[in-house]
């Protein structure tokens, strides 16, 4: 989001889901979008019967990759060099929007020189990806009326992840696929509400809205808004509260709906963190590895027992409605911290979500028009600045939220780890489809778990037979950081010398091997790349 | 017997796909596609057609939980509520407001993750909220 911000002005989806069955090349990088987003891939499936040319960059031969016109399996962490290779391509053949660049966009020129330093040839070694491949895929990019790009975890969840992003704007804006029907820069958001956890301030520099802590207009109107007395100075990330409360300067962590224990990388450090904290609460549904650790656990409830609203991937508001009363006497989570703050001191008094939707679009610009009247039905897609606007269907039409795109020049640089006689496999991490994140949800669905039961290591037929493994048979996987036993699945969805995890499973738990380095402006950890050995278990 | 359909959002992925939940005696026994909805126009894949599956689940949590003699065992509202805002107040006097974190969700709701940033930001006087949309 960070990346998108700088360059775009806004960090979001730029064009919505039902527009990409009309775009005539869908560029899918890092996104295995037929596990973690079926509906997304349904409209790329439509594309294609429709005659659009889909091209897949990505180290597994995911199923997308079966329907792709072009399939490049680039090396894990090279996708900065491998769009500088297709830009370099598209500049030499003259293929880029010359208008929109020169009305648009500024900071070209130096991002063009940079640009010449990333022939073909040479972002063949590092990718790769064939030179042919290569021109190939920014032919079919760069040439088609409107080109869609589609990204996921696989772009952001590196050292790089800023860079990559910031070089997936320079590639849409290169060609001019900006700001119309069926084109733009499109992440899909893992989970249902990440996109709204951001738009109402769940970060630690913005209020809702991402109106920034630190600028003090925006610092008086909540402090008027809320009659309180609030802080100038930006918060800490997770990865920073974390090593905080190792080092004990974090003394007390509240957590909502979130699972650390499973879902963060080098579990063996957040185990120390979150048993040094002094006193820890844990608001969810379930009694989470991260809730067996608390002091204190309070039940709230699942989505079907509370009104309120969600924002999806293309920033589209919709309702929940109430279907059944919560169970037990677990109750809403915004009952509960009502409760919280009522007894710390500090009062609220909300009757229902739709009442505290009602203070949201006060406060928040781009929510301004946004009413529970208004949501029944298709639901509405922010900016909805008032109770006229229609909603946002995609944006940056004639003008990007920043005013002009941004150009960055950016080098490529290696992942933090890369593999060596130690440590000689590549691991990288994802989802299968019919789990969900840390698994608490679908774990316990009979029908899901009878489908994917445990996590198991995907690795090539030619590296199993080499160590001696047999398809099912049980690995020892090793990082710096930690290691795991699991069954392993031959199978040549991976490459040589690459191997694969999903990270759902606390038994086979991925990201005790993972990296927590992390990209240094949006703090995001490398959970896309670490070097593992691995051998036949005992 | 008491039927119902009611017409809510997938809390899956970030799709956000439009559902009917079937209720039956106020249980959760089906999911239905919405046809309508923008997104999935009658669809939806292997996770969400199993969605009301986890939703009234034996393992969810009913009751309040505190840790006594190193165990969590079961409590009232009112005694784990006064606890913690208790713990959180003296923690907040004797070592300051940034000595404490939030972590919001990326599963809850816009307002409730409006709720937990304001009381981190008014009530604590904190900006040490994230959540895991990096994760």
């Amino acid at each position: 989001m960070v990346g998108l911000a700088a360059a775009f002005g806004s960090g979001a989806m730029t064009n919505s889901i039902a527009e990409i069955e009309d775009a005539d090349c869908i560029f899918v990088i890092g996104s295995n979008t037929t596990s973690s987003h079926p509906l997304v891939a349904t409209r790329i499936f439509r594309a294609i019967a429709k005659g659009a040319k889909l091209v897949v960059a990505d180290p597994r031969k995911i199923q997308l990759a079966l329907k792709a016109d072009t399939h490049v399996r680039h090396n894990l962490g090279t996708d900065v060099a491998l769009l500088n290779g297709m830009m370099h391509v598209i500049l030499k053949n003259n293929w880029h929007d010359q208008q929109f660049v020169e009305e648009r966009c500024e900071g070209f020129e130096e991002f063009k020189q940079l640009i010449d330093n990333y022939p073909p040839e040479k972002v063949a070694e590092i990718t790769g990806v064939s030179a042919d491949d290569i021109a190939k895929i920014a032919e079919y990019y760069a040439k088609a009326e409107a080109a869609s790009i589609i990204y996921c975890m696989g772009i952001t969840q590196h050292t790089t992840g800023v860079d990559n992003v910031k070089s997936l704007a320079n590639l849409a804006m290169l060609t001019g696929n900006m700001g119309k029907e069926s084109t733009g820069v499109n992440p899909l958001r893992g989970q249902n509400n990440v996109q709204g956890a951001c738009d109402m301030g769940g970060l630690p520099n913005v209020y809702s809205g991402y109106q920034a802590v630190n600028v003090i207009d925006n610092q008086t109107k909540f402090e008027s808004a809320w009659n309180a007395k609030l802080s100038d100075q930006i918060g800490l990330t997770i990865p920073f509260m974390l090593s905080g409360l190792s080092e004990g300067t974090l003394k007390a962590l509240y957590v909502v709906g979130e699972n650390p224990m499973v879902s963060d990388p080098d579990i063996g450090h957040v185990e120390k963190a979150i048993k040094n904290t002094e006193f820890l609460v844990v608001q969810d549904i379930f009694l989470t590895p991260t809730a067996e650790l608390a002091h204190v656990v309070l039940p709230g409830t699942s989505f079907a027992e509370k009104d309120g609203t969600f924002t999806n991937t293309e920033r589209r508001v919709q309702l929940l409605r109430k279907a059944i009363e919560p169970v037990g006497e677990s109750k809403p989570d915004w009952e509960i911290i009502q409760e919280i703050s009522n007894r710390f001191g500090y009062e609220m008094n909300y009757e229902s979500a739709e009442d505290i939707m009602k203070e949201i679009s006060t406060l928040t610009p781009s929510y301004g028009g946004i009413t529970y009247e208004r949501l029944q039905g298709d639901g509405l897609a922010w900016p909805c600045p008032d109770k006229e606007h229609p909603g946002t269907k995609f944006l940056h039409k004639d003008k990007f939220a920043r005013g002009l795109g941004l150009f960055h020049a950016i080098d490529y640089q290696p992942p933090a780890e890369v593999v060596d006689d130690e440590y000689p496999f590549w691991l990288s991490t994802g989802r299968v489809h019919v789990h969900y994140h840390t698994g608490t949800m679908t774990r316990v669905s009979p029908t899901l778990h009878a489908e994917i039961p445990e996590g198991k290591l995907e690795m090539h037929p030619e590296d199993g037979e080499r160590l001696g493994v047999r398809q099912g048979e049980k690995v020892k996987v090793a990082s710096r950081r930690g290691e795991i036993i699991a069954k392993v699945i031959l199978t040549d969805r991976v490459d040589v010398g690459v191997v694969f995890m999903p990270f759902h499973f606390v038994e086979t738990c991925a990201n005790v091997l993972t990296n927590p380095a992390h990209d240094p402006i949006a703090k995001i950890p490398e959970f896309k790349v670490c070097a593992v050995k691995v051998e036949k278990a005992a | 017997m008491d039927y119902k359909t009611v017409l809510t959002t997938c809390a899956y992925c970030g799709c956000g796909c439009g559902l009917y939940l079937e209720v039956l005696d106020g249980q959760a026994i089906g999911t239905i596609p919405s046809k309508t909805n923008p997104i999935n126009e009658g669809k939806l894949c292997v996770k969400g057609w199993n969605i009301h599956e986890f939703v009234q689940h034996p393992k969810r949590l009913t009751k309040p939980l505190m840790r006594k003699n190193g165990a969590l065992v079961e409590t009232s509202w009112d005694e784990a509520l006064d606890y913690t805002v208790s713990r959180l107040k003296e923690i907040k006097e004797a070592h300051g407001s940034d000595s404490i974190g939030f972590f919001a969700s990326a599963k809850v709701t816009n307002e409730e993750n409006y709720i937990i940033m304001k009381f981190a930001r008014a009530a604590v006087g904190t900006n040490n909220v994230d959540h895991c949309a990096r994760l």
